[in-house]
């Protein structure tokens, strides 16, 4: 207890010293920080040189072909791996996925094919002892779901109607509350797992036999987590002392993830308010410097970077690039009314400064019309500097979600450590669409794929008709796209399951069922098309509808016209609701996102001509994007017909890439001369504007 | 009433404080070398739209536009100057923040008629955005076609009634940038107590694409887009005539 108390000192009491609850912990004790950026400090010596190595290590990357080192015989397990180091006497600190800096792991768990393949993608050949044990004595992910396929949902996957299925990968999306391990120390989530583990259900129904298992796995994963701590020289197993310490063992927590499990998105959560409780008491205490705080901080994020993983160019090419979706979410506002930007929030983004910009950490910005108006600004500068900071809506997501929900991937939120995802791709609904008119025939292999309803064999497409056996083929859509995700879940559970990240998790876990949706701009302008103007079916010789011609014009999605956006509307409240239909794996609750951010090309290319006239192999628009060049009024017309697509069905976020020249986003502050900020209340007259040239009369 | 509107841009963040709901009225007499919209030029004709349309427009939308409102611009606004009024004034009503981008070349003191409809259009304008094409006469002739008497009677004008004021002015190599001129701007803006803001245009050549399209020959072919470096520059030149302006008041 004693050592509780000293690493508990100062802090306010509440439930959170009952139970484990960060949340409770973070109000009792954070304080929101309303000044501006003038506190923060620049790197220090042995972070500049750390960064150096860095960016040598990056540049023999490169000319490596991208891949610098990888493990093709160890097995990555969170204790698999000796320590590694950059340089051992420079890192505040420390921890690499294997036993040093730019060498990837070999995941195997989610499928030995794809293990495989990237290897020799890369210029590796996988040790046959490994690649035998996992094809003959140890089933992976992937085997256990090919085994369980129906032929339907085979073809579904081949003709692309279903894409990007986590069924060869790890799927990723669960965000440990990696916090836990700073505020309580590893032994007392260990007492607590045990405790769960005592206190289930006694009759013994497969779930509560998978339950007990799966709580033995977590709290092997937490001993494990404690050794390898040890192995750098940590005793996690007491709470965290200080700031040092917090981020440390945080930061081991999330490498125990990341050693664990190569999944499509591995997102760090919601640290910086949490952290920022520490190192306000260190700074009271005189412990450290602000230098030294945003040393470990830079440290820190320097060692978020450096997040690598084996995958395939085919991989790479769907996400376009190599992301980690290293996701931390940043301030956003209270449930009590409290803004949640803290000094802390300011250090993560002034590692852009500091280290550089970067896509990785994807440091998030929950924003509120209610943030500081100093954070606002700073914020903006840094989005000005260094074009690296995503930006997501917390005054909507805040409704549903409270105060301590984070992103994970690029926009999918969900509660620390109570809620978690089951990650669910994309059903391409042009292509649905497609398969509504030619009758469930695929247009470019002209197998029958889907039900073999009726084709539509009018030369003019009629609206009401499209509609009626569009909303039939959705539903087999839905159907079998839910069925399909339900196998590749379970398998994922019995083969790949995520210990370590599900140890930091409450015993009751929300899971979210996500589906998602490719191709809905085409969708909502081919309708339209179809309603306003006049469409065209051009057929082949075996009478399958391949091309289309649009007479006249019709209104395009993304300028702000209701005519248009209601389709939109429709077809995804229509689409969840099929999905809703279905049953769901361990009770998840379905939700469906909109947010082919990059993936969109590959989609496209997959799917024949629409009837929005946009040709075959064309790529989709990104997400929930109007069809590039089909929005004429500008972006608040564009950014409006996006607002209109129902959250409450597309929970698991709506995104919409929108780019800009930044000359058109403002003016640029070395030239215009004046004062930008205008006060609405003083509009009427703006009497109250200082005068621009007043300076000038002093000298 | 109706107004000729040449287009609408609905995300507009370089004409005025915020993010605007920019129109883009159609018609304009002057002949700018340098002008990036010649389509805009035709008088009479567009899409002809209620004032109210605009507003409804605006107000749907109204989220986007805090700590921003309207900017009418063109062509030149102040050829329909009913239609300004009618428009800004609904603005006012609801408590928009109105802005015009005029060059101020219509500006004619001596028609009473004129000058009573301007005095009422001030009344709903919250802030000017004056482009002075060119301080000197000559200069400012060759340039654009028109003479700058009454632009520069106009800024006065404006000045006399207090109207706050933004002063644009575009930077293009060899026609406006010579320091003697754009310290003489300078010396006249410094004598002025109701500019807010100098917003200096670097030049650049993004207008040359709609030349070709309209079969137009476009004036200041291969001349090359401003660096910032140089616009900051000019910046400087006007900056160093306002002072002078000050001190030898």
């Amino acid at each position: 207890m004693s050592e509780i108390t000293s690493a508990w000192r100062g802090f306010e009491s509440g439930t959170w010293v009952r139970e484990i609850n960060v949340r409770s912990f973070i109000k009792h004790n954070y304080t929101p920080y309303d000044g501006d950026e003038s506190f923060l400090e620049g790197p220090t010596e042995d972070t500049l040189a750390l960064w150096d190595q860095v960016l040598d290590l990056s540049k023999q990357e490169r000319e490596k072909g991208g891949v610098l080192d990888m493990d093709t015989k160890v097995i990555s397990t969170i204790t698999s791996h000796a320590a590694g180091y950059l340089n051992k006497d420079k890192e505040k600190i420390v921890g690499f996925q294997t036993d040093k800096p730019f060498k990837r792991a070999l995941h195997t768990y989610g499928g030995i094919r794809m293990a495989e393949k990237a290897c020799k993608d890369n210029g590796y050949e996988l040790d046959p002892t490994v690649k035998e044990f996992f094809e003959i004595h140890r089933k992976t992910h992937n085997a256990g779901v090919f085994d369980a396929y129906t032929p339907e949902m085979r073809a579904c996957r081949s003709s692309h109607i279903i894409t990007g299925l986590p069924d060869a990968y790890g799927r990723g999306r669960i965000i440990g509350d990696y916090r836990r391990v700073a505020l309580y120390g590893v032994d007392r989530l260990i007492e607590d797992k045990q405790q769960q583990k005592i206190t289930t259900r006694s009759a013994m129904y497969a779930d509560v036999i998978r339950d007990r298992e799966e709580l033995s796995d977590q709290i092997r994963a937490l001993e494990d987590l404690k050794k390898m701590a040890m192995s750098y020289g940590f005793d996690i197993s007491r709470p965290a002392e200080n700031t040092q310490e917090a981020i440390q063992w945080l930061y081991f927590g999330y490498l125990a993830a990341v050693k664990e499990q190569n999944g499509a998105a591995m997102s760090l959560g919601r640290t910086s308010t949490f952290l920022d409780i520490y190192s306000e008491r260190d700074l009271k205490e005189g412990r450290f410097t602000e230098s030294e705080i945003q040393e470990f901080i830079d440290h820190f994020i320097m060692k978020l970077r450096l997040i690598k993983f084996a995958r395939t160019p085919e991989y790479n090419a769907l996400f376009s690039g190599d992301p980690q979706w290293v996701t931390e979410s940043i301030a956003g506002v209270a449930i009590d009314g409290r803004h949640m930007v803290t000094k802390m929030s300011y250090r993560y983004l002034h590692t852009l400064e500091n280290l550089g910009a970067a896509p990785e950490p994807n440091l998030t910005v929950l924003w509120s019309t209610r943030l500081p108006d100093n954070f606002k600004r700073f914020c903006a500068k840094t989005s000005i500097e260094t074009s690296s900071v995503q930006y997501e809506n917390d005054d909507l997501m805040r409704f549903t979600h409270g105060d301590d929900y984070a992103i994970a991937c690029c926009v999918s939120s969900m509660r620390v450590g109570k809620e978690m995802q089951f990650f669910g791709a994309r059903a391409n609904l042009a292509k649905c669409l497609l398969y509504a008119i030619n009758g469930g025939v695929d247009e470019i292999s002209g197998k029958q794929i889907g039900p073999k309803y009726l084709p539509i064999q009018s030369e003019y497409l009629d609206y009401d008709e499209v509609m009626e056996r569009y909303d039939d083929m959705m539903r087999w859509l839905a159907g079998v796209y839910v069925n399909t995700l339900n196998i590749i879940h379970y398998m994922h559970d019995k083969y790949c399951y995520e210990k370590i990240q599900m140890a930091l998790h409450d015993q009751h876990v929300t899971r979210w069922f996500a589906t998602g949706i490719a191709g809905l701009s085409v969708v909502a302008d081919s309708l339209s098309a179809i309603k306003y103007a006049k469409v065209k079916v051009i057929r082949n010789e075996q009478g399958i509808a391949t091309d289309y011609e649009v007479e006249g014009d019709f209104p395009k999605y993304g300028n702000d016209d209701d005519r248009v956006d209601s389709i939109a509307y429709d077809i995804v409240h229509r689409f969840m609701e099929h999905i809703r239909k279905n049953h769901t794996y361990r009770d998840g609750i379905p939700t469906t996102s909109i947010l082919t951010i990059t993936s969109n090309v590959v989609y496209g290319k997959a799917t024949g001509s629409t009837p929005d006239g946009r040709k075959k192999g064309e790529a989709f628009a990104p997400g929930a994007n109007p069809m590039h060049g089909r929005d004429s009024h500008g972006a608040v017309a564009s950014l409006s017909s996006v607002a209109k697509l129902p959250f409450k069905d597309a929970q698991d976020g709506i995104s919409n890439t929108f780019s800009i020249v930044p000359g058109a986003l403002g003016k640029d502050d070395r030239i215009f001369v004046g004062d930008l900020a205008i006060d609405l209340n003083d509009c009427p007259t703006c009497q109250d504007i200082p005068n621009l040239f007043e300076g000038l009369d002093a000298e | 009433m109706k107004g000729y509107v040449h287009s609408i841009e609905t995300f507009g963040s370089v004409d005025g404080p915020g993010i605007r709901y920019v129109v883009f009225l159609q018609g304009c007499p002057m002949r700018c070398l340098y002008c990036h919209n010649p389509d805009t030029w035709a008088i009479g004709k567009g899409r002809e739209v209620e004032a109210m349309e605009l507003i409804e427009e605006y107000e749907k939308n109204k989220m986007f536009y805090r700590g921003g409102g309207i900017t009418v611009t063109g062509g030149e606004p102040l050829l329909q100057l009913d239609f300004l009024i009618e428009l800004l004034s609904l603005a006012k009503q609801r408590g928009i923040h109105t802005c015009i981008d005029t060059s101020g070349i219509t500006y004619s003191p001596e028609a009473k008629d004129y000058i009573l409809k301007l005095d009422t259009l001030m009344q709903y304008v919250d802030l000017v955005m004056l482009d002075i094409k060119h301080i000197d006469p000559v200069k400012h002739r060759a340039l654009t076609s028109r003479d700058n008497g009454g632009i520069l009677a106009f800024a006065r004008y404006l000045a006399e009634r207090d109207i706050p004021v933004w002063i644009r002015h575009v930077i293009v190599k060899g026609y406006t940038d010579s320091p003697e001129d754009l310290r003489s701007l300078g010396r006249f803006i410094g004598g002025l107590r109701n500019v807010k803001a100098l917003d200096v245009l670097p030049y650049h050549a993004m207008g040359e694409s709609k030349y070709r399209e309209l079969g137009m020959k476009y004036p200041l072919e291969g001349m090359k887009a401003l660096e910032r470096s140089e616009a900051e520059c000019a910046k400087m030149h006007i900056l160093e005539g306002v002072r002078e302006a000050r001190r030898s008041k």
